[in-house]
């Protein structure tokens, strides 16, 4: 069902290795062409670094230069002051941060908790009305999430989930789930047929069989919904805007637009900046890191 | 195994999922529901209203302002990510090294939060202090610093510009994975047939790339009806509450005026516009996985 799989067969790997057997090579570029695309990539590059590099060097400038009208591109000295504003802001820098990554760790497990064994139940058991229930299980991709949180919002305050890193981890997981299981029912659904029989030979339960071997089989997608839920909790902004209403359990964006909002309706752009280098650095590297489970993650889940 | 164990198993594994989808999207879809019935207030009380809501909905200017806002920011946006996408796409689809260095970078933003990347926006397009706006004035494009956000039509660009900037890498990566899945064979006996660069576009390339071109337009479209965080940041609905989009303006009624009945309604409506694209794009999508 669903997705790009079909028409990518090299999702593994699109944006690192696509094989030289590509359209580029047969398109047979002159030496003209060539310097041409070249030209207009170093340009691409410039547009789509340069906000980033700006905001970066506005993030070291002192708290005055930043703010200083007309601005300058480059720091003509270069302070950390910014970023000690960010780290002292209100209940502290580590709080938000903390916030956060407590949510998003909490998603991963619940997203995993769930997924794993619901992608192994699609994949390799036959019932009845398996269809149905895969459908219902990926309806939360059809029900935008904003529609539902005026609902969770009050069961959660009822319980007492409001204002909690538990109550935003829900609701990421709800973001989340869906991809999440796609991705793994693909993935226990890739491995060959023999590998399970034998283990039925050996007269181990489906239990076993899911933990001894097909766990260690399925770790990269494992490894992708773990990287999708963490990027997209830690991005996560109405949710978080509506939940976390209090203070102290403010997530980083959050955070972000209260730096912004500052005292007396004055901007202070400068700790703003670092306030959006810290926010965008963990993703940044985690992208680089891992660029290839994320770019396929993408196009197996282009339809979310 | 024997298959009768095997089948309770299956649905065993599947049991919590399922669970977790009917107490957290399901149910609160059902109390959605029946909230957009009443004049729920966040400050408690609720009554059943009927349909009043929904009749209120029909003459309420502000959302039917705000809906069409969304389209227009939709119908605006969707043709550029589309066709620089497909550019892009073209240009990096070669690996040499500087082309993967390229497809690397313009995918770069898709992995940052849209809140980060509005408040980076915010500052850049500032009229004080934005480096935007230097730019422009530097290069001779403008004479002075413009404000962007107290008129409508420029607050759409300045979005516009940042969230291009934001998600192309998302529709450039979408092309290249169906322009590598095109038979390498057709290229070649179209170059050998005398084809140049620009016919093979033409007559293989796009009528190959059809199906991702409606899918990325789907998406997009998606996407940008349910757009808030880069308005909220950005524009902060202004000027004169022109700049609401749908989603905001139910944020606005449910916890800002704490009208939340009024507000289910308008959710209500919004999910069903919503559910009539993403049926479109399931089975788009289906399609394309039968073929």
């Amino acid at each position: 069902m669903t997705t790009l799989v079909d028409t990518a067969p090299a999702t593994t790997a699109v944006a690192a290795t696509a094989g030289d057997h590509s359209v580029g090579r047969i398109a047979g570029e002159s030496r003209q062409l060539r310097y041409l695309i070249g030209a207009i990539c170093v340009f691409v590059i410039a547009l789509m670094i340069g906000p980033i590099l700006l905001s970066f060097m506005a993030s070291i400038k002192s708290p005055a230069e930043a703010s200083a009208s007309p601005p300058t591109y480059f720091p003509q000295e270069i302070s950390l002051l910014n970023y000690l504003k960010v780290f002292n802001y209100q209940a502290g820098l580590l709080t938000y941060v903390g916030n956060s990554l407590a949510i998003a760790a909490i998603a991963i497990v619940l997203c995993l908790v769930l997924a794993v064994p619901a992608g192994y139940g699609l994949a390799r058991f036959h019932f009845r009305g398996k269809e149905v229930l895969f459908v219902i299980l990926l309806a939360p991709l059809m029900i935008p999430y904003q529609a539902l949180l005026t609902p969770l919002y009050l069961n959660f305050a009822k319980i007492g989930l409001a204002n909690s890193h538990l109550g935003l981890a829900i609701v990421h997981a709800v973001l989340q789930l869906p991809f999440s299981i796609y991705l793994m029912r693909n993935s226990f659904e890739s491995i060959p047929r023999e590998i399970e029989e034998a283990a039925v030979m050996d007269g181990s339960s489906s239990f076993q069989s899911l933990r001894n071997i097909f766990m260690p089989l399925v770790v990269p997608g494992i490894v992708t919904v773990a990287l999708f839920t963490f990027i997209n909790s830690w991005n996560e902004f109405l949710a978080a805007l509506i939940f976390m209403n209090k203070e102290t359990a403010f997530t980083v964006p959050i955070m972000l637009v209260s730096v912004r909002a500052g005292r007396l309706g004055a901007v202070d752009w400068g700790a703003l900046q670092a306030g959006v280098m810290i926010s965008i650095i963990p993703c940044v590297i985690i992208y680089i890191l891992l660029q290839k489970y994320y770019v396929s993650g993408f196009l197996n889940g282009a339809v979310k | 195994v024997s298959t009768r164990l095997s089948k309770h198993a299956g649905i065993l594994y599947i049991a919590p999922a399922l669970l977790f989808v009917a107490a957290f999207v399901l149910w609160p879809l059902c109390q959605l529901a029946y909230l957009s019935m009443t004049n729920a207030s966040l400050l408690g009380g609720a009554e059943w209203v009927g349909f009043e809501n929904y009749a209120k909905a029909m003459k309420d200017k502000t959302f039917w302002t705000a809906l069409w806002f969304t389209t227009r920011y939709t119908i605006v946006i969707t043709p550029i990510l589309i066709g620089l996408g497909f550019f892009l796409a073209l240009l990096t689809l070669r690996n040499t090294p500087l082309r993967q260095i390229t497809r690397t970078i313009i995918f770069l933003p898709v992995v940052i939060g849209l809140g980060s990347s509005s408040l980076l926006w915010y500052w850049l397009f500032d009229q004080q202090v934005g480096l935007f706006n230097k730019i422009l004035v530097d290069l001779h494009i403008i004479q002075a610093p413009l404000v962007w956000f107290t008129k409508v039509d420029m607050a759409l660009i300045a979005v516009t510009i940042s969230i291009t900037w934001k998600v192309i890498g998302f529709g450039m990566i979408l092309f290249v994975a169906a322009f590598q899945s095109i038979n390498s064979e057709i290229m070649e006996a179209a170059t050998i047939d005398g084809a140049n660069y620009g016919q093979r576009v033409w007559s293989i390339i796009l009528p190959l790339s059809v199906r991702t071109i409606l899918l990325a337009t789907l998406i997009s479209a998606i996407g940008s009806m349910l757009a808030f965080d880069q308005f909220y940041i950005m524009t902060g609905g202004g000027p004169r509450g022109q700049t609401f989009t749908s989603v905001y303006w139910i944020y606005q009624n449910s916890f800002i005026s704490f009208k939340l009945g009024y507000g289910a309604a308008l959710s209500i409506i919004l999910t069903a516009i919503i559910l009539f694209f993403s049926a479109l794009q399931v089975a788009l999508s289906n399609r394309g996985a039968n073929a």
